[in-house]
């Protein structure tokens, strides 16, 4: 069995990891380019959403590799995510590409069913070795969580352009490798440390951003064009509301974990949306008005286009814009989005909050 | 007024359809204005314009420069830009200055449309729309001329309108073959013309102004603000008196020029103005696809002689970061275009 997945943002080197401690043999989808776009788009519905499309051309080029098996993750409720998978397989099916699907659905209950679904790759390996391989790689989503939060919050302070980039590469292939979990964390502080010890400029005034969406689009950065790089170019810090591990612990593992959950963020967004709409509809309201509270300068919603729970929350965000006096863009992505439109827009947004900020400073003197 | 002593501010707008170059004073009084077109061809249309500003003014009167539009970037380093800014903050910084307490500013230019709402001259809330046809200046020059109309008479036709029809405007294709089934069933060409203002402002509002209040003073600029019928269709839409700058054209260039005048006073006066003379230098600009991966990128290379200037479109920065001169450049413009002013 040769397994492969979709990307996801950091999302390969903790599944690798994963499969590997297990004893299967991974094979990791070429990196997101052009190329995968366009055989995505190739093969998949015009109106699909971008997710699907990128999927289609991740698992063509993985079988281009060898691969003969995949993991995909399904979902439950209103976005049709949930039965993406079902599409996914009829599309390969069509197609002739010779791929077993493994779905892995969310637990309904708590993580005994989830554990059981991995059965199906776990093999005849012991409980005790599947927990000790699901802690590893958790340690590792952790760890590349942490080196990635930490590059949104200083690429706009770099002297030199990219070297934030540089350093956060280096450290996802660092931890890629690492072999123990105290091999991670050490990863994890070097290369933590190494980002700050760059030329960076911690006087600069910058505004401060918090990103908002849908799951695929926050994560992945080439489905939001490369926002939050080109946010902190701009000279913006950026936030995300949604890491991998958080995702990880609060659907997988049913909040198993004591890492920051949504249950506060779905909370505070009830007032203005009380009930699931799927995706993170509800996650994009709360989300806003944590980083409101937080005194986040502007917020960005990010989804593919079309893409349903996101029209809900975007409708809603006039009303958190005014209430909470915070301002919110919302892009949505698809394929024909031009990296040149999307950061005149980002520019002109992050001009908007720096000359809202000297108003209000030059009202204060 | 003796203009060959004035102090006077560059601004340059290099879009897909028009390029404009105007100068303007301390005070935002335009001396200067120029229209022209870019057909595919940003850097001999901006050096053109250089060569025709050559004629008529001294370096030396240049404190400072600014560009925007999509080639703002590639203006920048020709003329040797203080400030670089994407169009809406350019738009908005212009018709702020030369309409002071403007609330909503209403942009239609030949590819693209802006809605800019502001609040004691900063901007509050924008949308642009760069993916739609239907409402923008291309689409109205195209029915222009298939109706055989020069574009000038165009809006004044739609203001003759008795009971302009309803056209359906969400979508450039469906709105002309709505107005050759409505020519056919025999209204008049002013009710067409009239209903296809309507219909092209009911979908400029559908698309841009959802969610955002529009009040008064409300300024129309860009090219098609030159058209009367859009504007009295706005009007007719808003319920409010909708003003257009006399400059509506070029406002984008005038903000360009506004924020650099601001970026060299806060920087001590310096300006990085090459001088009226790019006009005569060998500037080459080209681009190739990238086949080094498979992200195929289209690099584009600017060129003085031979020596490289600029290169950019890089998705992993191979090719900028190898020219070691380039990033010092590029970073000094970049800097200055992204520091809070
Ligand atoms: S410029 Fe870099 S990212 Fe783009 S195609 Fe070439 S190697 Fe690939």
């Amino acid at each position: 069995m040769k397994i492969t997945f979709p990307h996801m943002g950091n999302m390969d080197i903790v599944l690798k990891a994963l499969l590997s401690e297990l004893g299967h043999e991974v094979i990791t989808p070429p990196p997101i380019t052009k190329k995968t776009l366009s055989l995505g788009v190739q093969y998949s519905p015009e109106f699909a959403c971008l997710p699907l499309k990128v999927n289609i051309g991740n698992f063509i080029e993985a079988v281009e590799k060898g691969a003969d098996t995949v993991i995909m993750a399904g979902g439950i409720g209103p976005c049709r995510f949930g039965y993406y998978n079902q599409v996914q397989r009829e599309i390969l099916k069509d197609m002739g590409v010779q791929l077993n699907m493994v779905v892995l659905e969310p637990p309904d209950q708590h993580i005994g069913e989830l554990l059981k679904r991995l059965r199906l790759i776990t093999g005849s390996n012991s409980w005790w070795k599947l927990i000790k391989a699901i802690r590893f790689s958790y340690e590792k989503c952790l760890a590349l969580d942490a080196i990635e939060k930490e590059a949104s919050r200083l690429r706009c302070r770099e002297l030199q352009r990219g070297d934030v980039d540089k350093v956060y590469r280096q450290g996802r292939k660092a931890i890629d490798q690492a072999r123990s979990v105290k091999e991670v964390r050490k990863k994890q502080e070097e290369y933590i440390q190494a980002m700050q010890a760059l030329p960076l400029d911690w006087h600069k005034k910058v505004v401060k951003i918090g990103m908002v969406g849908e799951i695929y689009t926050l994560l992945e950065p080439t489905a939001s064009g490369y926002m939050e790089k080109h946010l902190g170019y701009l000279g913006a810090e950026v936030d995300r509301s949604l890491y991998l591990s958080e995702w990880v612990n609060e659907h997988l593992f049913k909040g198993l974990l004591s890492v920051k959950g949504h249950k506060e963020t779905r909370k505070l967004a009830k007032p203005y949306l009380s009930c699931v709409v799927g995706g993170h509809g509800q996650e994009s309201i709360g989300g806003a008005i944590e980083y409101a509270h937080k005194g986040f300068d502007g917020v960005i919603q990010v989804g593919p286009l079309t893409c349903m729970p996101e029209i809900v929350a975007q409708s809603i965000m006039p009303l958190i814009e005014k209430d909470y006096g915070l301002p919110v863009l919302t892009i949505y992505t698809d394929e024909q989005t031009g990296e040149a439109g999307l950061i005149t827009r980002l520019e002109a947004f992050i001009d908007m909050l720096e000359r809202k900020k000297l108003a209000i400073r030059q009202i204060d003197i | 007024m003796d203009t060959a002593k004035d102090a006077l501010f560059l601004g340059v707008d290099v879009g897909s359809v028009s390029t404009n170059l105007v100068l303007v004073d301390k005070e935002g009084q335009v001396h200067e204005a120029l229209y022209l077109r870019t057909q595919g061809r940003p850097l001999e249309t901006v050096l053109k314009g250089m060569k025709k500003l050559a004629e008529l003014y001294q370096n030396d009167q240049i404190q400072g420069v600014g560009t925007t539009g999509s080639a703002r970037n590639l203006a920048a380093i020709v003329v040797g830009a203080d400030v670089i800014k994407n169009e809406i903050t350019a738009h908005a910084v212009a018709a702020s200055t030369l309409v002071p307490g403007v609330r909503t500013i209403l942009e239609i230019g030949g590819q693209d449309s802006k809605l800019i709402i502001m609040k004691d001259g900063v901007v509050t809330d924008f949308s642009m729309n760069t993916v739609c046809a239907a409402g923008t200046g291309s689409f109205l020059d195209q029915q222009a001329s298939r109706l055989q109309i020069p574009i000038e008479d165009f809006g004044k036709l739609a203001v003759d309108a008795k009971h302009p029809v309803r056209i359906a405007g969400r979508c450039s294709v469906f709105a002309e073959s709505d107005m050759i089934h409505k020519q056919q069933m025999g209204h008049s060409l002013e009710d067409i013309i009239g209903g296809l203002c309507e219909a092209l402002v009911r979908n400029f509002l559908n698309n841009l102004g959802k969610g955002k209040k529009i009040e008064p003073p409300i300024v129309f600029q860009g090219g098609v603000a030159a058209n009367i019928g859009m504007c009295k269709a706005f009007e007719k839409e808003l319920g409010h008196v909708v003003k257009v700058p006399k400059y509506h054209k070029v406002m984008g260039a005038v903000g360009a020029a506004l924020l650099a005048s601001e970026a060299v006073v806060q920087r001590g006066g310096n300006s990085n103005f090459k001088g009226f003379t790019v006009a005569e230098q060998p500037f080459r600009a080209h681009s190739w696809e990238c086949s080094d991966c498979p992200n195929l990128c289209e690099i584009i290379e600017l060129k003085e002689s031979e020596s490289i200037l600029a290169r950019w479109g890089d998705r992993c920065g191979k090719w900028t970061n190898s020219l070691p001169a380039f990033s010092e450049v590029s970073k000094s413009v970049e800097v200055e275009a992204t520091t809070p002013s």
